[in-house]
């Protein structure tokens, strides 16, 4: 292991040659663009080993990964927004597939307006799509859970596609030093991926995408929805053995901060939740009981651990970079609905902004948490959603 | 059952399908050049060739979808109504 310097991007680049992926197929799209722009040069300068197919969208770049893992190869690929919508058919089919293709993706804002800057929408629109979903929020944890993805993926248990979303510009562009694995280091962690179902192989032919009509088509879909759940208890053994072998952890499926006694817990995805962690420290400072759980897990969304943190807590503000439009925050919903059967149900407020890469600074998150510890305080909710910064 | 559905190629996986035709193509032998271009257009791989290029069509899977009548050379495959070829009504 060596520490090495570099943007999201790039550090993503390299995780896929520590993973020895066989497979790139990308197409460019801002912010991502440098992912497979710096495979390019890798691929050139003979650090990167596998295939680089130069396709002519992204839809055939999902594609032409579906091929490549379908034959048995580890394939990766990178995108943002529209680019990663134009993938949408042939992410519905990589997952029904169970292919384990990764897929880093920069968030960004879906157009129009035109906007390069994080948004969550893109991703958060393709939750359904059976795709594993981690949130990043540094260049590091960026690296090693696309390495730990591909792990993630290819267990029998799972064999589901993941896909590692960090935020547009405040990562993929800023430079910021990593763990750089060497893929002799992660051989052990990461052995060489054999289908262990069906392959396509011509010399043993097989047809794969058939006809299959309503007898059974619904328990395949079943099959899909287990996979997806099992992940949540196949990540941790995951991150365990990544945690003994390379000494790196990220905090689980939700990463947690002063969240033992807090009673009011600030949920986020992405870099605003790195972010939080000085606004907690700060109001701990202050004396205010506050944490904040950063889900890095959001498909299968991780029900029992926000359960557990709801038996302790008064209240939660849930922050979401992305809105599904006339129902609200994304997490927000998932939270509320995790808790309706669970018999802790604390306040759940729900905070939307940042939107098309609008800051969120600490004095922005120390205002939405101060304002959920006023609702314990006062034992009124108030508004159940609350878009954060929004110009009169 | 697997993870994700697929299939071993055999003969018929379902069903004869030939049941579907309306029109079946017909070989006019006495002007048929062996040429196999009937057999090279064939979408669902239902015309069988013998060694000297003798072309059959495979009715049980055949689709009547007309490709070989169109691009016979020798314009001696007609296309006759099922019923009128089976007898059947």
């Amino acid at each position: 292991m060596k520490t090495m310097l570099m943007s999201a991007n790039y550090a993503a680049a390299r995780a896929v040659v520590s993973a020895r992926v066989e497979v790139v197929a990308a197409y460019p799209i801002t912010p991502a663009t440098t992912v497979p722009e710096q495979i390019a040069l890798l691929d050139e300068e003979g650090i990167y080993k596998g295939e680089f197919i130069r396709v002519e969208s992204e839809h055939s770049a999902m594609f032409a990964c579906i091929g490549a893992s379908s034959a048995g190869a580890r394939a990766f690929t990178a995108t943002s927004s529209n680019g990663l919508l134009l993938m949408d058919e042939a992410l519905h089919w990589a997952a029904a597939a169970r292919l384990p293709i990764v897929l880093a993706n920069i968030n960004r804002s879906v157009s129009p307006s035109w906007n390069i800057h994080v948004t969550h929408d893109d991703s958060m629109s393709k939750r359904d799509t059976g795709w594993i979903q981690f949130y990043v929020a540094s260049v590091d944890e960026f690296y090693h859970t696309i390495i730990q993805a591909f792990r993630l993926a290819e267990d029998e248990r799972v064999l589901m596609p993941v896909m590692v979303s960090a935020d547009g510009f405040v990562l993929s562009h800023t430079v910021s030093p990593f763990d750089y694995l060497e893929p002799e280091e992660v051989d052990e962690f990461l052995p060489p991926y054999k289908p262990p179902h069906w392959v396509m192989d011509p010399d043993n032919p097989i047809s794969h995408g058939n006809i299959v009509f309503p007898e059974y088509y619904q328990e395949f879909r079943y099959q899909m929805h287990e996979g997806s759940k099992n992940s949540l208890k196949v990540y941790p053994e995951i991150e365990a053995e990544y945690k003994k072998l390379f000494g790196k952890y990220f905090g689980g499926m939700i990463a947690q901060h002063r969240c033992d006694d807090a009673e009011v817990v600030f949920t986020a995805q992405g870099t605003v939740g790195a972010e939080a962690i000085d606004a907690v420290d700060e109001l701990r400072e202050q004396g205010y009981k506050v944490g904040v759980a950063r889900i890095r897990m959001y498909r299968p969304f991780p029900v029992e651990e926000i359960r557990k943190l709801a038996s302790h807590v008064k209240a939660f503000a849930s922050f979401d970079r992305g809105v599904s439009y006339g129902f609200g925050g994304h997490a927000a919903n998932d939270i509320r609905a995790a808790l309706y059967h669970s018999p802790h149900r604390p306040f759940v407020k729900s905070y939307i902004g940042g939107l098309g890469g609008r800051d969120v600074t600490v004095e922005d998150i120390k205002e939405i948490i101060l304002a959920t510890v006023r609702a314990v305080e006062t034992g009124e909710l108030g508004p159940e959603e609350t878009w954060h910064d929004l110009l009169e | 059952m697997p993870k994700s559905p697929y299939s071993v190629p055999v003969v018929g996986s379902t069903g004869k399908t030939g049941s579907w035709r309306t029109f079946d193509p017909v070989i006019d032998y006495d002007s048929c050049s062996r040429c196999r271009t009937c057999w090279l257009y064939c979408p669902e791989a239902s015309i069988d060739l013998e060694e000297d290029g003798t072309p059959h069509i495979d009715y049980d899977y055949c689709k009547g979808c007309g490709i070989c009548a169109q691009v016979c050379p020798k314009k001696c495959i007609e296309m006759v109504r099922t019923t009128e070829r089976t007898g059947a009504k």
